[in-house]
């Protein structure tokens, strides 16, 4: 029969188990096969479009993989529960460290072995003449001190000795570095909660006021509450970019996107400043990051009887390099009809030998823009959100482009035309008349700049802890943690023999030369301090 | 000559890359020659010698071989290690003496450097910034830094014995990087335009020379102790036996496993701070341009794995029964991991770093 361990035998065992080394190694080891599919899926977080897509090009296998978490891994039961297991198994194995750390810290060093030969680096002198044993062991202890060990001395009978020991720094790094990185986890873990990340597109001239209404699209954390938004207004005056024109091999690449804005703070003086990528405008607690940019024709549609009944600058959304672009334009109220128009923008058009129109360069040149119109049911009135960047056409009548054999509406700045079914007047507003008439188009159409609006208050948390994790690291890994004992034996003889020694603790690469420098030092020591041999005076 | 064009400083740069890579081919022959010589030179003495000074060398005693290898390490290599702790012991079974090969190869391999880094250079100063923009120029600085910190370990400790696998490894890098990634000289996109772009990736390809060196010793290391392994049991089998075991003969002219393992994890743990470092950077530079410090890309993630391999690496020093054998596995897994985040998710997998053109 076997002995019963009962309820808390067992915890014990569970604990102690998983606090071993070898648990939290497996459960590393798992961590970096866990965090593999990740890289193989889409992933929600970080690719929602990808996901989409996963599901179109292989219906049976997402729903299996969607079942797996697969498409969230990094917040799946699985994954967390790998990296909880391993933080508990940390905090288990790192506290009674620390406890046992905090004493060797107030410990003396231990009492020197009596056969230093035994260890490494073992090196023995012949003590200079008319050396004490105990003096030259005086002279040891002060060299170790000053070389930062912490010394105990030992006497008994015929010798003296010093131990000493260095490099508690190792392990107070060592601790300092699992300490850090639970701090990282807990601050990723919580502190998303406390922030929020917004979306906002502002064309050339607009205004955005933060609050939650104005952002398109607003991701609050957990705790965060909305009340707290600083209600500052942040306005594009500018977005200038600047395309490569020197080099051949890149020409037209985009080598700078500069948005100059204007931040007014509630009941401030306005301010002006510059967004750039990788250059995020920090203010009123808020970081401001410039994603994405692209042009935002301006165009009007006037009703039969010369009512504007729609009339702004529609951001389009960039579709290649050369800023093709795509954009939506609805028009619900004011018309016979409800009115839709799928839209495309080509800053410098050209024409493929199949008839269709491209971009063959980013910025204005020959812009063009061209519009398919639907007529029909918009879908607006369900009450049904829907996306300003889509058009539903389900329950439209597309009345030219494509395959109605009308051709679609094309449209340079600062031209008219008329909509089918005398629907009315489409116009595309030139921006800057003037320069166009003067064969300058680069002003023509408004360019608009997709701002990201984040608060994040535990970053300064992140970035400590971080700091503290290189530190754990650089000390926990690089300082030599030692032992070092030095033995002075006076034989009968009454000469005095000197025996050094050392023992790593831990990965030590140069304790041998230490020890022999320690040797080399004391001697040396020695020697100076020999007592000058009383020559008789003369009277 | 014109240094200030562009094309032409660029050409420069290829003529220069090219010679490194012929010369580091030179060299690369010069250190196999040298192994082969190594290899003659053991089958020079006996084999029965060689068991014998062998078995002294590595053990000690032979007598405690006899029973006690069980799960964990040979117990008989304790007693080596503390005494190991110097620099870089030769404990080599077999001495080896001066070799000119070597010498050559070593020479070659500083020639080809200073091309190679002579082609670095002329390919910044070509596109008017730091060399390390695209997959072309981050293979060329990369492979320039493994060969940096293989040549600064040597002034140390003699490695020498790694040439082949260093200047093979560069060689074969430098080779895709030449003929499969190679772009024209273009500006810096607006998103690569920040002063991380010269910490993060710099360091990165410093932390991967340090785990392209760890690998390689980890490699040796596992040969050595098959080799350690067989000669141990050897003493008591038939020679044909240990013939069969010692096919690759120089490994007796080179450090014992155990020296061996001591010096990849050195060099690894460096390996691994500056990785901790590139992650960290890495965070900071994503957080200013992506507006977000950490999002799982895929090459985060792939970097995470890596880091975590290399803590696996770490602790299985500390573990029963992962030190030796074990533990360098793992530090050939964790390079593979990187040469896979360079090579393969770059290349072929969706993701935020994506570099332009390649």
């Amino acid at each position: 029969m076997q002995p019963k361990l009962g309820l808390t035998g067992w915890l014990r065992w569970f604990w102690r188990q998983l606090t071993s080394m070898r648990t939290a190694l497996f459960l590393l080891l798992m961590l970096a096969i866990a965090a593999i599919p990740g890289s193989l899926v889409p992933q929600r977080s970080s690719d929602p479009n990808g996901v989409t897509q996963y599901f179109a090009d292989n219906p049976d296998l997402a729903p299996v993989l969607d079942q797996l978490q697969a498409f969230d891994v990094y917040t799946s039961a699985w994954f967390s529960a790998i990296y909880l297991l391993l933080f508990i198994s940390l905090i288990g194995c790192v506290i009674p460290r620390t406890k046992h750390h905090f004493l060797a810290l107030r410990a003396k060093p231990p009492t020197t072995p009596a056969r230093l030969s035994r260890l490494s680096g073992f090196i023995e002198h012949d003590a200079p003449a008319e050396t004490d044993a105990s003096a030259a062991i005086t002279h040891a202890r002060t060299l170790l001190k000053s070389s930062g060990y912490r010394v105990a001395r030992f006497e008994a009978e015929g010798e003296s000795s010093v131990s000493a020991e260095r490099g508690y720094l190792r392990e107070t790094g060592n601790l300092i570095f699992h300490g850090a990185l639970v701090g990282v986890l807990v601050t990723v873990g919580f502190g998303g909660g406390y922030g929020f990340s917004g979306q906002r597109v502002l064309v050339e001239g607009q205004t955005f006021v933060n609050t939650l209404l104005a952002y398109d699209s607003f991701n609050p954390g957990r705790f965060f509450d909305d009340g707290t938004l600083d209600p500052y207004t942040l306005s594009l005056d500018d977005f200038a970019v600047a395309y490569e024109q020197l080099n051949l091999q890149a020409y037209g690449q985009p080598i700078d996107f500069t948005a100059d804005v204007t931040v007014t703070p509630k009941g401030a003086e306005a301010e002006p400043s510059v967004v750039k990528v990788n250059g995020p405008l920090r203010t009123n607690g808020t970081s401001i990051y410039l994603l994405g940019n692209g042009y935002a024709p301006t165009i009007q549609v006037t009703a039969p009887d010369g009512t504007v009944v729609f009339s702004d600058s529609v951001p389009f959304l960039p579709q290649d390099a050369n800023l093709t672009s795509l954009g939506i334009v609805k028009v619900p109220d004011g018309l016979a009809e409800q009115l839709g128009m799928i839209g495309f923008f080509y800053p410098t058009q050209d024409k493929a030998e199949s008839g269709a129109n491209f971009s063959s360069y980013p910025d204005l040149e020959y812009p063009l823009l061209t519009l398919n119109v639907y007529t029909g049911d918009l879908g607006l009135d369900d009450g049904v959100p829907t996306s300003v960047y889509a058009l539903v056409t389900d329950d439209l009548t597309q009345q030219n482009g494509g395959s109605t054999g009308v051709d679609s509406i094309e449209l340079k700045p600062g031209e008219s035309t008329e909509l089918p079914n005398d629907l009315g007047t489409v116009s595309f507003i030139d921006n800057d008349p003037a320069a166009s008439a003067a064969g300058d188009l680069k002003q023509s159409v408004p360019r608009f700049a997709s701002f990201d609006i984040h608060h994040d208050p535990t970053q300064i948390w992140l970035i400590s802890f971080s700091a503290l994790v290189l530190f754990g690291l650089f000390t926990g890994l690089l300082v030599p943690r030692r032992r070092v004992w030095v033995k002075a034996t006076t034989r009968a003889d009454g000469t005095v023999h000197l025996e050094y020694a050392g023992l790593a603790r831990g990965d030590d690469p140069a304790l041998g030369s230490a020890v022999t420098a320690l040797a080399d030092r004391h001697l040396k020591l020695l020697k100076s301090h020999q007592p000058i041999v009383a020559t008789p005076e003369t009277t | 000559m014109n240094l200030t064009d562009p094309a032409l400083l660029n050409s420069y740069s290829l003529y220069a890359l090219y010679s490194a890579m012929g010369v580091y081919a030179l060299a690369f022959i010069a250190f196999a020659i040298d192994l082969a010589r190594r290899s003659s030179a053991v089958g020079v003495i006996e084999a029965a010698d060689l068991v014998e000074t062998d078995a002294a060398a590595s053990a000690g005693a032979a007598a405690s071989a006899g029973g006690t290898r069980t799960l964990e390490r040979p117990a008989l290599k304790r007693p080596v290690l503390s005494r190991l702790s110097a620099r870089m012991d030769n404990d080599a079974a077999m001495p080896y003496g001066r070799s000119s090969s070597l010498r050559v190869g070593v020479s070659l391999t500083v020639l080809a450097w200073a091309l190679h880094l002579v082609a670095t250079v002329m390919r910044g100063f070509a596109a008017d910034r730091v060399p390390w923009a695209n997959m072309y120029e981050f293979a060329m600085t990369g492979t320039l830094l493994i060969m940096t910190v293989f040549l600064l370990v040597l002034v140390r400790s003699d490695l020498r014995f790694l040439g082949t696998f260093v200047t093979g490894l560069v060689l074969v890098l430098l080779g895709i990087a030449a003929l499969q990634f190679y772009v024209e000289v273009a500006p810096l996109p607006p998103a690569l335009q920040s002063a991380w772009l010269v910490i993060h990736v710099f360091v990165a390809s410093l932390g991967t020379g340090m785990f392209a060196l760890g690998f390689a010793l980890s490699t040796v290391q596992l040969l050595q102790s098959r080799r350690e392994n067989h000669v141990l049991e050897g003493a008591a089998a038939p020679r044909g036996a240990i013939a069969s075991a010692l096919r690759l003969r120089f490994l007796a002219t080179l450090p014992s496993s155990v020296t061996l393992e001591n010096l990849s994890y050195r060099i690894n743990i460096v390996g691994f701070i500056l990785w901790t470092f590139t992650l960290m950077a890495g965070s900071i530079w994503a957080e200013q341009a992506w507006g977000r410090y950490w999002g799982w890309d895929t090459k985060e993630v792939w970097t995470f794995i890596i880091w975590v391999i290399y803590a696996g690496y770490i602790h299985a020093r500390a573990t029963r029964g992962w030190r030796g054998s074990r533990s360098a596995w793992l530090s050939i897994i964790g390079f593979s991991a990187v040469m896979f985040n360079f090579g393969i998710v770059n290349v072929f997998f969706k993701g935020l770093h994506a570099y332009s053109g390649l």
